[in-house]
């Protein structure tokens, strides 16, 4: 993984010696006969060096052997910490949580900060589009947290994420929900329950008015737009009325469409056929009239199928256990797309314009100048966004901890988080605490060497 | 937190990037999509803002308002907004966390400049055994997760008594901070001329007065961008002040976080507070994007 990371750069300098040879401007030093001693230097390096000492190395060495020792810190357990992270469920799902962290995160911020990147060079008002992805970066992500925990809310009357999708299924769906409705019963009723549906008892036929009495619906779901009910009359298409078969204050006939009673608008009415498929469909206008149209004549059975009476479209449950991890993977996205693209931004700035245009004139297509020429120039640039960000989900701990609410939280877990919270969040086990910390540390290990190894490269 | 790359920064990228200069035939192709262009960045820029416009709105609307219906009602009923939150967060225990947030960034900021600039400029023009080697480490330590120092710091501290303590939060940003400046102005440190150190030397003058009086203030912009970069850093964090700052010595992020258990009653406060801790962060931002985005460049960012 490391070497594939580490690839598309300059190829590694034969001879390591990085001694005597009079490097470019890195090695200035070589330069200067004046430099200080030694002890001069120390004195530079001594506050750096002992804060670094005290607070980064020295933890480091204590917490390999506080790992090795149980909650109370005096039995040594040998690896038995490492072992419960590897076997116990809950820190199962935290891993394969932390998996779903890396594997899908950089990916996706990589290819927004790629298509902004790109994209922004199309438009004017590039630079106030920059401003606007890349100004989360400037924000807490306890902040953020607080932002996408309103974001979320599971109320589409105040979570914009569910507002949006019962926008865009309203829009699409005609289908009306009518929640607890049900057909007129009794034997005087043309129509009955059949599984969660309502069919017509009799097959019926083509050129009469289908009556469909319905009962149950309750005035909140029922639409503002609701024209009382009318019986379609003449044509021999099949055609009826689904309605509710109740008069506001008393009176009224049943079965029996009266003067004041309203259709059901947004009804989904099926005509099924003598061999038991459904040979048409149709929707309920505002008075609650359907009509198939172009139905071959015959006796059929209408049917209201069961999607009718269940409840409207409200969304997704985005802080719920199954869709918490992509729900937090959304809000990480929105910080940190605006760091990818303007990295990559800088990288398209840099390359040389005249390839781009040479492939063009020899009438390359814009999309293969963007994958034959564009997106291997930028490969650089594109490992660095793409590492700092795996670095920084395997890191991941503020989002999780604010977003995810508390009962959700075990499904939410990242290793971060569980460290914290084991060893200070009221686990109290530093023991498995520092294993998990030495857990991190590791994961993080390739690209530790990995920025050293670029480093020596370009600065041999 | 950070990728080690040298520090080639384009002096001219970053969010003034120009327009490129295109040919004909793509020019065309462009009219045709570029409508669709527009609507597609209209759309992503919308993406991007409202949600940080609806903690805004919220954070001015009345819990009850809040509970009864959808920020974007505030288009059609802008009587609705209020002040009142902000208020009331103010006249709450609120305004201390501020000002330990305050006490806790801004030594941190102002230390982590000092200490690293002076290790920066060992690094980059002094000659002592070890020197490459030591480099590296830092090097390795950038993306040393914090996590790892938790528990043996809070161990120390206790022994030390400075547990939840403003100093010991900061000691520990310090720390944690120098890393990443060190790699920044060291690479930037170097690219000071020769000729300059070594006129001052020949001079007589003391390193301490070379580092005073020359590279620091030539290092001015690569400090302004750690600076701002510390700043924001520390201001944001959550876990260190959730394990060493106390009740008394919380920060903004640890005081809202413990008003999360209640999301729905407490939304008032948590939606103002929010928007109170982001609000020196933006300016910030807004103020000095271009050393922001410099300090991003040249270090791949924490």
């Amino acid at each position: 993984m490391t070497e594939r990371l580490d690839g598309p750069v300059a190829p590694r300098e034969g001879s390591d010696s990085r001694g005597d040879s009079p490097g470019p401007a890195d090695t200035p030093h070589k330069k200067l006969r004046l430099g200080p001693s030694p002890a001069v230097a120390l004195a530079f390096l001594l506050p750096a060096a002992l804060l670094l000492g005290v607070w980064v190395v020295y933890p480091i060495v204590f917490s390999i052997f506080r790992s090795l020792f149980d909650a109370a810190g005096t039995g040594f357990v040998g690896l038995g910490n490492y072992v419960t992270i590897f076997t116990d469920g809950g820190m199962l799902t935290t891993i394969r949580n932390n998996l779903i962290w890396v594997v899908v995160a950089p990916i996706v911020i990589t290819t927004l900060g790629l298509i902004f990147a790109v994209l922004t060079e199309r438009i004017r008002w590039a630079t106030a589009f920059k401003l606007i992805v890349f100004m989360p970066m400037a924000v807490s992500l306890m902040a953020a947290g607080v932002i996408f925990r309103l974001v979320y809310d599971e109320d589409p009357d105040k979570g914009v994420a569910n507002a949006v999708l019962t926008t865009i299924n309203d829009t699409f769906s005609s289908s009306q929900g009518y929640p607890e409705a049900r057909a007129r019963e009794g034997d005087q009723s043309p129509v009955a329950a059949q599984g969660g549906a309502v069919v017509t008892k009799q097959p019926v036929q083509t050129g009469r008015p289908v009556l469909i009495p319905i009962v149950g619906v309750k005035p909140a779901v029922m639409p503002a737009d609701a024209q009382p009910a009318k019986t379609p009359q003449g044509g021999d298409e099949l055609a009826g009325t689904v309605w509710f078969d109740f008069t506001p204050g008393g009176g009224g006939q049943s079965n029996a469409v009266d003067a004041t009673e309203k259709g059901l608008p947004g009804m989904t009415v099926e005509a099924v056929g003598s061999d038991g498929q459904v040979a048409a469909t149709a929707t309920t206008a505002d008075d609650g009239s359907f009509r198939f149209e172009g139905l071959a004549a015959g006796s059929y059975v209408v049917r209201l199928p069961q999607s009718n009476f269940e409840a409207a479209y409200n969304g997704l449950t985005w802080l719920g256990p199954t869709l918490i991890t992509p729900a937090i993977i959304g809000a990480f996205v929105w910080v940190w797309a605006g760091f990818a693209m303007v990295l990559i931004a800088a990288g398209l700035a840099a390359i040389p314009r005249d390839a781009l245009e040479a492939a063009r004139i020899d009438g390359a297509t814009e999309w293969q100048v963007f994958r034959k020429i564009t997106v291997p120039l930028l490969s650089p640039v594109l490992l660095v966004v793409f590492v700092t960000m795996i670095i920084n989900t395997l890191k991941v701990f503020d989002l999780v901890f604010i977003i995810a609410p508390s009962s959700v939280q075990p499904e939410a877990n990242v290793v971060a988080l569980e460290m914290w919270r084991v060893s200070f969040g009221g686990g109290n086990n530093q023991g498995l605490g520092s294993a998990l910390a030495i857990f991190l540390l590791i994961l993080v290990l390739p690209f530790m060497i990995m920025n050293i190894r670029r480093f020596r490269r370009e600065n041999a | 937190m950070t990728t080690a790359t040298a520090p080639a920064a384009p002096p001219a990228s970053g969010l003034h990037a120009g327009t490129p200069r295109r040919g004909l035939a793509s020019r065309i192709v462009d009219r045709v999509g570029s409508g669709a262009i527009q609507v597609i960045m209209v759309l992503l820029g919308l993406f991007w803002l409202v949600p940080t416009l609806g903690l805004l709105v919220v954070s001015m609307r009345s819990v009850e308002v809040n509970n009864a219906e959808g920020w974007w009602t505030v288009f059609t009923k802008p009587a609705e907004l209020t002040l009142q939150n902000y208020a009331n967060l103010l006249s709450s225990g609120f305004t201390a966390s501020f000002w330990n947030t305050v006490a806790i960034t801004v030594p941190t900021t102002i230390l982590v400049i000092g200490i690293a600039a002076m290790a920066a400029y060992a690094f980059a023009w002094m000659d002592f055994p070890g020197r490459d080697t030591l480099f590296l480490v830092v090097i390795g330590l950038l993306i040393v997760p914090i996590q790892i120092a938790l528990i043996p710091i809070a161990s120390l501290y206790g022994n030390l008594q400075i547990f939840g303590t403003i100093p010991g939060v900061v000691l520990f940003h310090v720390a944690f901070g120098l890393p990443f400046a060190i790699f920044l102005l060291r690479n930037f440190f170097v690219g000071i001329p020769s000729s300059l150190l070594e006129a001052a030397r020949m001079d007589g003058a003391s390193e301490w007065k070379i580092f005073a009086t020359v590279v620091f203030p030539l290092g001015k912009p690569a400090i302004a961008s750690l600076g701002i970069f510390q700043f924001l850093w520390v201001w944001n964090d959550m876990l260190i002040a959730l394990v060493f700052a106390d009740a008394g010595n919380q920060p903004m992020t640890k005081a809202l976080q413990s008003q999360m258990r209640q999301f729905g009653s407490n939304v008032d406060i948590l939606s103002s507070g929010a928007f109170l801790s982001l609000i020196i962060p933006l300016i910030l931002f807004f103020a000095f994007q271009r050393y922001f985005v410099q300090g991003m460049m040249a270090g791949s960012v924490k």
